[in-house]
């Protein structure tokens, strides 16, 4: 069974804390009375309201990171800047990020009286890659039978070496590595809720990939989960269930269009992305071999899912027919440093104790 | 094999529970297998091929094990073989308690557009070892394995019922790995229905295809030609199955010589009854 060393997080440190992982894992620690401290790090500004979390803008300088980490004396560090995505970022920026960042934030972490003691990575299934030989289901133990065909691929898959690496040199912090499927939800972005918001969801002629999803909600809890615990090793994080696309594209309501062909995908596209349908080279093998993990290593943790893939693809889908309704309403939030720092360090600003007002009454997850 | 392709092994009973649950609305389960086209083609293709075409019939039933992980070793040929519809569907017709069987399917099959989308549809699971473990270990499900392969399917009408190699015996080390059994299954009758007489590389080379057969109906027909099975008397045999419990659990997989043994024992044991089934065996056409 999983070793469980309690280490306690009370001080921590969130990268990539403007990223929608960052944000909405920072929002979900705040409501923990145990955690002391919570200190985000970003390069850009906070694109979601934070309450007690304080925001350092700084670059991913591993040197700029030390400092915060000894200064502040973080005991965990929660890495959730991965970029799964190669139509979000440059290969260029995707590899500064992925590969660059992550190594920064391990030398941040390293030194002989470095007070880190627990690591969260937020990595992806991408790992495995999606090939023709693959296993229906891919275990934690397992690699990738052939090496990324993609840039973005290649990045993850290096990252995590570097994440693997610093965790064999030092035994003494825990180390939690999230392998995470496609996210799907009302409010994340990525490929698969773009495809899945045409009216014509695009296939390959002839295939019918098994895919599977996670629900955003599920990888904030998971991430938390991972903080609150003490859970080393590397773990797959994904809904129960392995769909097909065809399955899917019922359960949006939507038509399939299977018009891909088959071989050589890549040459037919290159003429279409100038026309502004992009198909990112990761999803392309997707769409033919497809995915699915064993997710069971988590749940044997004491995870719960909240979400099914299936009630993942349920719930995208009442967001996409929501969302014509909704567009342009949302107020969106913008960071105002003043602002911020007024309400969390001016005297005149009243506080009540945690204890009158409870945070939340959540419980911790895990242990 | 690889150890890193292999799932971890912990308390089995705990591993299970977890295991995702079977939700009803769906139509489909983890593996893409699907209750409506399974159930579409074994109403009208399987049924009318299993019960007037080849007048299927069966002995040894009661050797399929009504609950737990089996592994079934069968001989096989025929251009699109037919004998591994027939051997699902004669458990799910003649078994008293009628189980699902899993068949494994080259890696091939998940690559060729079309295929691709069938073949999970109706039960095929590629021929990794870490699907056949979960299948057997945790899902403990029936699996249908065919250890010669291609070889076997692609023989031709002349090597009828000659047993071709049983590729290393990675099927005794996935049963013995798995505690499930073994039960060996002798089809006679899938070798006269698509006999093939000569192969076309150059056709297998253009259409990307494992083997380009030529049979009475293909490529005569066209691809449905495939389909032009000749109405040979089906009799299909399950022997008796093998305990690898009794073999020495798990731990007996690294012993090299042993999965050799019983390898060739299954082998042998095919063969024989195959020979047995073909010298009493009056007819090709009436049985």
């Amino acid at each position: 069974m999983v070793r469980l060393i309690a280490v306690p997080s009370r001080r921590i440190l969130v990268t990539g804390l403007s990223t929608y992982w960052g944000a909405r894992l920072a929002q979900a620690l705040e409501g923990f009375e145990q955690i002391e401290t919570i200190i985000g790090v970003d390069a850009n500004e906070p694109t979601r309201e934070l309450e007690r979390t304080e925001f350092v803008k700084v670059s991913n300088k591993h040197s700029l990171l030390q400092r915060i980490v000894r200064a502040a004396e973080i005991d965990t560090v929660i890495d959730t800047r991965l970029v799964v995505n190669s139509l979000t970022a440059s290969p260029r920026d995707a590899h500064e990020n992925n590969v660059i960042g992550t190594m920064n934030i391990l030398a941040a972490c390293t030194g002989a009286d470095s007070p880190v003691r627990k690591f969260v990575f937020k990595s992806s299934a991408n790992y495995y890659g999606s090939e023709q030989d693959d296993p229906a289901f891919f275990t934690e133990r397992m690699r990738r039978p052939h090496p990324p065909p993609s840039m973005i691929e290649r990045d993850i898959v290096e990252a995590e070496e570097a994440v693997t690496d610093f965790a064999d040199k030092r035994p003494e912090v825990t180390v939690t590595v999230l392998r995470c499927a496609h996210v799907l939800g009302p409010d994340v972005d990525t490929n698969f809720t773009r495809m899945f918001g045409l009216p014509l969801v695009p296939m390959v002629f002839g295939f019918d990939p098994r895919l599977q999803f996670v629900h955003e909600d599920d990888i904030v809890h998971a991430l938390e989960h991972a903080t609150l615990s003490s859970i080393p090793g590397v773990y797959n994080v994904a809904g129960d269930g392995v769909l097909a696309l065809s399955e899917v594209i019922g359960l949006l309501g939507k038509r399939p269009l299977p018009v891909l062909p088959p071989m050589g995908a890549a040459t037919v596209l290159a003429p279409l992305r100038r026309l502004g349908l992009r198909i990112p080279d990761e999803i392309l093998n997707l769409l033919r071999f497809g995915r699915g993990v064993d997710n069971r290593l988590y749940k044997a943790t004491g995870f719960d899912y909240g979400y099914t893939s299936r009630e993942g693809v349920l719930d995208l889908g009442e967001h996409i027919r929501l969302e014509p309704v909704l567009r342009g309403h949302e107020q969106r939030y913008r960071y105002e440093r003043e602002v911020e720092e007024f309400l969390r360090w001016s005297p005149h600003v009243r506080r009540e104790r945690p204890e009158d007002e409870g945070v939340t009454d959540r419980e911790p997850l895990g242990i | 094999m690889p150890s890193d392709q292999l799932p971890d092994r912990r308390p089995a009973e705990r591993m299970r529970e977890l295991l995702p649950a079977i939700e009803p609305e769906r139509q489909l389960n983890d593996w893409g297998r699907s209750e409506r086209v399974e159930g579409a083609m074994d109403r009208t293709l399987v049924e009318f091929f299993y019960r007037y075409w080849f007048r299927a019939e069966v002995e040894g039933i009661e050797n399929v094990p009504a609950e737990g992980g089996a592994l079934l070793v069968s001989n096989h040929s025929g251009a699109l073989p037919p004998d591994a519809a027939m051997i699902a569907k004669a458990i799910r017709e003649e078994h008293p308690s009628p189980r699902q069987l899993y068949l494994t399917v080259e890696h091939f099959f998940k690559g060729y557009p079309g295929f691709s989308m069938l073949i999970p549809k109706i039960g095929g699971v590629a021929a990794h070892p870490a699907n056949v473990h979960r299948l057997l270990y945790d899902e403990r499900q029936l699996v249908l394995v065919f250890p010669e392969g291609r070889k076997g399917t692609e023989k031709l009408y002349k090597d009828r019922y000659r047993l071709r190699r049983f590729g290393r015996g990675g099927f005794v080390e996935a049963a013995i790995r798995a505690e499930a059994k073994l039960v060996p299954v002798c089809v006679v009758g899938a070798e006269e229905a698509a006999p093939i007489f000569a192969h076309v590389n150059l056709m297998r080379r253009l259409t990307g295809l494992i083997y380009f057969p030529i049979t009475p109906t293909f490529p005569w027909l066209g691809p449905l030609g495939m389909l032009g099975y000749l109405p040979a008397k089906f009799k299909l045999r399950f022997l008796e199955p093998i305990d690898t419990i009794e073999l020495g659990g798990p731990p007996a997989v690294d012993d090299k010589a042993l999965v050799q043994t019983v390898a060739q024992e299954v082998r042998a044991r095919i063969q024989e009854n195959l020979h047995q089934m073909v010298a009493r065996r009056k007819s090709v056409w009436f049985g």
